[in-house]
């Protein structure tokens, strides 16, 4: 059952050097209980994105068209009111840094239970309890401690826990997480990874996890979106586009992921850089880094449905070498 | 602009392969102190109190030049032009007295200019050598480290948790009136904040590798400090700098005007205030509010400057 | 914490130890004591007596042992005007000048706050930007032609408030004070009004550079995800942020409200300390100059080390790193 329906979304930023169309045209849907990966390097729009369905676009940006179908409302069309009651009790979100997204001078306990009182109108203390519960689910130990600290009192993992347990307060339909392991240590990483997907699988709630780690994603994703300057350029079932991606970027990406490598061998890169979201290539903007770019690039490809299940904004996918490994 | 405009035409005619990225770079090449230029004047206001502030500097200078009267030679003042309103014309030759006169019968305007040319004076004198003191100490301190550093800094601590005003009174209450007195008392005000600023820019500047690079290359202290170190400070020490002119002008407006600070035979803005305040009860408002507002004028068109030369020189600020 | 509390006394105790060897210096060293601390009516035997009492016929070492002995003792010399020890004449002058001072940073403060952090909030609307607008001309326009304004418009051209003066007074734990009468509190306005305002834009431009920075933090966003009322944003997440440097600078600009109270108080003759510093000044009336900085130092260093503290009680990552420390 569809829970969110993303349809053409274009976010803009108007700076003073012009038009940056950070989220141009972006369109991605999600069941519930299903966790959409979103993927793509910096500057490619994806937090964009994710700030875009809560309706957290700070100025000179804002949703220029587009529609956000959230359980059956349009919410660019219900505007800031709307968004606000939805935010932190129907979708919660999670920042990528944990050492900025905690206000350094309130206690824990004051930021867990304005969250829960921000949306109900229940007594303090059984908003604390409330809270209690939520920071033993996330594993933390002697939550009523812990409540009456300050953030700098916790380390990064501890303070990413707090907030998915704020995420958790009122028990969302869609949480929407902007690379909340980036800033963490690998085995922190895994252990976070690990809960939030015994969280998914527990309460049925679905996440958007937006990230640029490939590696982070395919085990936990069950769909997989790749953004690139603005633009989804590929989508489908996550092993699937691991597997056998479809579009020479996504193919790019996933061979610049280290992994098991001899030592020595040279990683895969891609070539150059993103390009400036103020000063996109004419056609596919992908196309100056791309090995198998020709004139017919210099016009924007569709998104286009190539496989069952399966899209890539491309003139020429890799299929060829799909058939070649089907035949043999 | 047109520069910019012409780039970005050339670019869509470039062959589609060009990298788009360099289209960003190019315009890099323009030198910093162009962009400055080029920033400062996207602020109209900031643009008009630099005009304004020009205007007011060369009134300054040329004031025995283009004033009408030397309002202190008395042998030019007629006590029967004495407290005429603003527009009157004079007794004794005929012009015009466009901003009225005091007292004796001296031409506000001239007396206007003359006092302009004081309060400048004293401001600019006190503002180099506060500068180049605390240059002087604010770069030992930072390169020398250690004690040197720790001695320069506390005395800089000490002075600056005391309001200027109290230091600038006291050491004028012990010294006694005068213009070189009160640039004294300013210099001694003022060079705790260049150390601070120079020190502290150094400071960044000194942990960077270049720094470490030129004493590898064996340069020696003098040439690192002048010619690797100093010009980074140049920026934070404009802004200070347009601060604290503004501020010592109207300290110094303040020490005159509570009759402590130039004599009454060389009188600033502030004593022309000062002299005008008995009168401004009585009615005779142009003798103390046309140099106030030429106090004001001065000091609005230098924090205008000021203000945007901030924005322009601190590159964190720049969204 | 009480490490820190001991370490700081310490630099507070060296700050007024320095200005006295300074004004110690300035008066014994460089002048001639005879001359400063000296009436020059008196008589040979009134100068020897005096110059007894003060040790002036001894080696400079000593002189300053017996300067600072006196000192510690309250005693700063007699006024030659009025013939009473200096610092009883400038203790009577205290309240007047502590009364104006505070009423004035109430004032910075409460009219300051909510206007910095609205221009903060808003810095490209109309708001915002008449806001800092006026903060300039705050800042630029010097303190005593401002109250030469206050006094031609509200004074003179409207005749509502008296243009000097402090009006009648009552007193409390015996402290005389003026905001307790009708006509005190008219007395007080318009000085007050003249010492905040320049105060008062130094807290509005401090507010919204500070309520800038902490809009951009990754904490209001998350605030915000957090679907909190944007009142809820304001008064606690960003307020509680910027209160911090906000009332560490406003602490420290009560020492200077009390040094700029002497250009207040002479433009609208409100008979504090300052006003007195300035007619010694002009009578050379050096034992209560002298007496006037001494106990100015020692309120601004003692202003300066209560702000501290309560700074660090403030913020809870200072309070901790020095428990650490």
């Amino acid at each position: 059952m569809t829970l969110l329906q993303v349809e053409d979304l274009a976010t803009h930023f108007f700076t003073r050097d012009g038009v940056a169309k950070a989220v141009d045209g972006v369109s991605f849907s999600l069941d519930r209980g299903e966790i959409l990966g979103l993927v793509g390097e910096s500057g490619s729009g994806k937090s964009v994105t994710g700030f875009s369905l809560l309706g957290l676009v700070d100025p000179p940006g804002r949703i220029v068209s587009g529609k956000i179908v959230f359980d059956g409302e349009d919410l660019v069309k219900g505007g800031e009111p709307m968004m606000r009651t939805l935010r932190g009790k129907r979708i919660a979100m999670i920042f990528q840094d944990p050492m900025m997204t905690l206000n350094p001078v309130l206690r824990i306990d004051t930021q867990m239970v304005e969250t829960v009182l921000a949306h109900e109108r229940i007594s303090r203390k059984s908003a604390l309890e409330r809270c209690r519960e939520a920071l033993a689910r996330v594993g933390i130990a002697s939550p009523d401690e812990r409540l009456k600290s300050y953030p700098h009192q916790f380390s990064g993992g501890m303070r990413q826990r707090v907030a998915i347990a704020i995420a958790l307060l009122h028990e969302p339909d869609l949480i929407i997480a902007d690379e909340p392991t980036t800033a963490l240590d690998v085995t922190i990483q895994a252990q976070i990874l690990s809960e939030v997907q015994k969280l998914c699988a527990d309460t049925g709630l679905a996440m958007i996890w937006i990230t640029h780690d490939l590696a982070v994603v395919s085990g936990l994703a069950d769909q997989l979106a790749v953004m690139y300057a603005g633009k989804i350029i590929e989508t489908g079932e996550t092993g699937r586009v691991i597997e056998a991606p479809l579009h020479p970027y996504t193919k790019g990406l996933i061979a610049s992921v280290p992994q098991g490598q001899k030592h020595g061998a040279l990683l895969a890169q891609i070539p150059g850089t993103t390009p400036s979201l103020l000063n996109l290539p004419e056609g596919c903007s992908f196309r100056p880094r791309c090995p198998r770019a020709d004139a017919a690039c210099q016009e924007e490809p569709p998104l286009g449905a190539l496989l069952p299940g399966r899209a890539a904004r491309c003139f020429h996918p890799h299929l060829d070498e799909r058939r070649e490994a089907l035949a043999s | 602009m047109s520069d910019e405009a012409a780039m970005g035409l050339s670019e869509k005619a470039e062959p589609p392969v060009k990298q788009p990225a360099e289209a960003k770079r190019a315009p890099a090449l323009e030198s910093p102190a162009m962009r400055i230029a080029r920033e400062f004047c996207e602020d109209r206001l900031a643009v008009l109190g630099l005009v304004l502030f020009l205007a007011i500097a060369a009134i300054a200078i040329l004031a025995p030049w283009i004033t009408p009267q030397n309002p202190y030679d008395l042998a030019q003042l007629d006590i029967m032009d004495g407290g005429l309103p603003p527009g009157s014309e004079s007794f004794a030759t005929g012009g015009t007295y466009w901003l009225g006169t005091d007292e004796q019968g001296r031409d506000m305007l001239s007396a206007i200019a003359y006092g302009l040319r004081i309060s400048l004076l004293v401001a600019t004198v006190s503002l180099a050598f506060a500068i180049a003191i605390g240059v002087a100490a604010g770069t030992t301190a930072a390169y020398l480290g250690g004690k040197v550093d720790t001695l320069i800094m506390r005395v800089v601590d000490l002075q600056l948790s005391f309001p200027s005003i109290l230091i600038a009174l006291i050491l004028l209450a012990l010294f006694g009136r005068g213009i070189d007195k009160v640039i004294i008392a300013l210099i001694i005000v003022q060079w705790a904040y260049y150390a601070r600023t120079v020190r502290s820019s150094a400071i960044v500047e000194t942990r960077k590798d270049y720094i470490d690079a030129a004493r590898c290359l064996a340069l020696s202290h003098r040439r690192i400090m002048f010619r690797h170190l100093l010009p980074n400070c140049v920026p934070p020490l404009i802004v200070v700098g347009t601060v604290q002119i503004a501020q010592a002008i109207a300290l110094e407006a303040t020490l005159s005007f509570l009759g402590v600070g130039v004599p009454i035979t060389e009188p600033s803005l502030g004593l022309l205030i000062a002299n005008g305040y008995d009168y401004l009860l009585s009615g005779r408002y142009w003798v103390s509010i046309f140099p106030g507002i030429a106090l004001v004028a001065t000091i609005i068109a230098i924090n205008l400057v000021g203000d945007r030369l901030r924005d322009v020189l601190n590159p964190r600020l720049q969204t | 914490m009480i490490v820190y509390l001991v370490r700081r006394l310490g630099q507070s105790l060296v700050a007024i130890a320095a200005m006295a060897v300074l004004v110690f210096v300035g008066v014994y060293a460089i002048g001639n004591p005879v001359d400063i601390l000296i009436n020059p009516e008196s008589t040979q035997a009134q100068i020897a007596a005096t110059m007894q009492r003060l040790g002036l016929d001894r080696p400079l070492w000593e002189q300053f042992g017996i300067f600072v002995w006196n000192a510690l003792h309250g005693d700063l010399g007699i006024s030659f005007v009025y013939g009473r020890p200096a610092m009883q004449i400038i203790l009577e002058r205290l309240p007047a000048t502590m009364e104006l001072a505070l009423v004035a940073l109430v004032l910075s403060v409460s009219i300051g706050i909510p206007l910095g952090v609205l221009a903060g909030l808003k810095p490209n609307s109309i708001g915002g930007r008449s806001i800092m607008a006026g903060s300039i001309l705050g800042f630029s326009l010097p303190n005593f032609w401002q109250g030469m304004l206050l006094i031609l418009i509200f004074a003179v051209l409207l005749g509502w408030l008296p243009a000097g003066g402090r009006g009648e007074t009552v007193e409390v734990l015996g402290i005389r004070v003026s905001f307790l009468t009708l006509d005190g509190l008219k007395h007080l306005i318009l000085p007050a009004m003249n010492l905040a305002l320049f105060k008062m834009s130094l807290v509005i431009r401090l507010a919204r550079a500070n309520t800038r920075e902490v809009c951009l933090q990754d904490y209001v966003k998350y605030a915000r995800a957090k679907g909190l009322s944007s009142r809820r944003i304001v008064l606690v997440h960003i307020l509680k942020n910027i209160l911090i440097p906000v009332v560490t600078i406003i602490g420290l600009e009560l020492g200077s409200m009390v040094a700029f109270a002497i250009v207040t108080e002479t433009v609208f003759a409100w008979p504090g300390m300052g006003k007195l510093l300035i007619d010694s000044i002009n009578l050379l009336d050096r034992p209560v100059i002298v007496a006037y900085l001494m106990l100015t130092v020692l309120i601004i260093v003692t202003i300066n080390l209560v702000v501290d503290v309560i700074y660090s009680l403030l913020d809870p990552r200072v309070r901790l790193s020095e428990v650490d420390a």
